[in-house]
């Protein structure tokens, strides 16, 4: 072939075409799959939020084991009986409320703008679980999570997970054997929301004392786990007043 | 083997030894130090690596006649990008859970540099057939180490295999734990990997004194 590849002419036709290619080629791809890409995001939505009021597979001390895709949505709208959005005390119903943006709900609400905070209300057993959900940081990326919380403010089950944790270290805050301490663990102290805070050396790696609102660390991520304990901090700061709420009930 | 000529043979054998991405080129080191804490993370980088470098050499290799020189960098990295992306989104779509043990990895493929690596060296100047063994060798030599890497950390750091106990409970003393024996918290963290590399290297320069460079 007789083309000259070093020519500068040559060389701009041939990136503009490259990236006019590529880009419809990704675009395309992108767009196709969004629609089926939104279903499985949503799906793991309902799955996160029914793992964290203790819906799930879980078999023995094994793996996370969520509710399959395949029945999520029938169990979602079983065991969730109210989605609310919050404006400071006052809560409304609102349809989806758990397809809400987390992250830019509290952000808002946390800089004093006006924002929706979803909180969700399940029933399983005749308990009512109050869901809360969390967004913070970790190490490298982001971190997020829900909780569900009793009328008694103690807590019946958590969710955490993470964009970009470092594989066997911080990434481990989504593993039974982390997320498990967390149960029975009261998020008040005295009468202020304190949350529960990833403690190093608190001398009680199985998680006994459950009065301390202390679980214990995972070696290793220690930035990962003071971003667990701050993330639990900033949702409980801006929950606080619904919970009142329903504390005084 | 009949399948290959004994020449395309070695495109896939020569990396897996004597011409090593990790230990002889030294290549791909990063990602070897973040990953390995866990077998099954290595295991699955391994595959990833090898579907991008086999398939990315064949797209550099076909269209490397109509790259221009100037900006052929740029243009492996927009092929290594869009490969990895649209990887990503397909098993966005159809294998939702893999995609989300998968995505941590995405962009240290794309900045794995045994790729750029590869498209520079080989790709460029061969042809697809010929690409495509060398992408294959050089991911398989670069897995069998991360392989090997991931097993001691794991093993070594956590006590387990594939997130499975094999050594017993630290917690509750079972097993290894009950005569005493304890985790190495340190074989868990980066540093280890470059120690264990190190000692790959140095075992596999001991029986191959010939792969030892003048100093």
């Amino acid at each position: 072939m007789a083309v000259n590849t070093e020519k500068n002419s040559y060389t701009v036709i041939f990136a503009v075409l490259m990236v006019i290619v590529v880009g419809s080629l990704l675009a395309f791809v992108a767009s196709g799959l969004k629609p089926m890409i939104d279903e499985n995001e949503r799906f793991e939505k309902q799955q996160n939020i029914l793992y964290a009021m203790g819906v799930n597979e879980n078999e023995g001390d094994g793996d996370v084991s969520f509710v399959p895709t395949t029945q999520v949505e029938d169990e979602f709208s079983q065991y969730i009986t109210q989605q609310l959005v919050l404006e400071g005390t006052e809560a409304v119903e609102k349809d989806n409320a758990y397809l809400i943006n987390v992250e830019k709900a509290l952000a808002k609400a946390k800089s004093g703008e006006k924002a929706e905070l979803p909180l969700l209300i399940g029933e399983k057993d005749g308990e009512k679980f109050y869901i809360i959900p969390m967004y913070g940081k970790g190490l490298w990326d982001a971190i997020w999570g829900y909780m569900s919380v009793g009328e008694n403010m103690e807590i019946k089950g958590v969710y955490f997970d993470h964009r970009g944790e470092t594989p066997g270290l911080g990434a481990n805050i989504k593993q039974r054997f982390f997320m498990d301490d967390f149960k029975g663990e009261s998020i008040m102290d005295d009468n202020s929301y304190v949350g529960v805070e990833v403690a190093k050396g608190n001398n009680d790696p199985l998680n006994n004392d459950k009065e301390d609102n202390q679980v214990d660390a995972l070696a290793g991520a220690t930035i990962t786990g003071n971003g667990v304990t701050a993330m639990i901090k900033e949702s409980l700061k801006l929950y606080k007043p619904y919970l009142q709420t329903i504390r005084s009930n | 083997m009949a399948l290959l000529s004994k020449k395309d043979a070695n495109l896939i054998k020569d990396p897996l030894a004597d011409n090593n991405p990790i230990t002889i080129q030294v290549l791909g080191i990063c990602s070897a130090l973040a990953i390995t804490a866990e077998l099954k993370a290595s295991v699955v980088m391994a595959i990833s690596v090898l579907f991008v470098l086999g398939v990315g050499n064949v797209v550099i290799s076909l269209i490397r006649n109509i790259i221009p020189a100037k900006i052929r960098i740029i243009v492996q990295l927009v092929v290594v990008a869009s490969l990895v992306i649209i990887v990503d989104q397909v098993l966005k779509a159809f294998a939702y859970e893999l995609s989300k043990t998968l995505s941590v990895f995405v962009g240290l493929i794309i900045t794995n540099c045994i790729i750029m690596g590869r498209f520079e060296a080989f790709a460029l100047g061969n042809g697809p057939w010929k690409s495509f063994l060398d992408g294959i060798g050089n991911a398989l030599g670069y897995g069998v180490i991360l392989v090997i890497v991931g097993f001691f950390r794991e093993l070594l750091g956590s006590g387990t295999l594939f997130g499975m106990k094999v050594l017993g409970d630290p917690v509750s003393k079972t097993g290894l734990y009950s005569i005493g024996y304890e985790n190495n918290g340190f074989m868990i963290i980066p540093p280890a990997a470059l120690i264990v590399v190190g000692i790959i290297i140095w075992v596999q320069r001991s029986k191959n004194r010939a792969l030892i460079e003048e100093a």
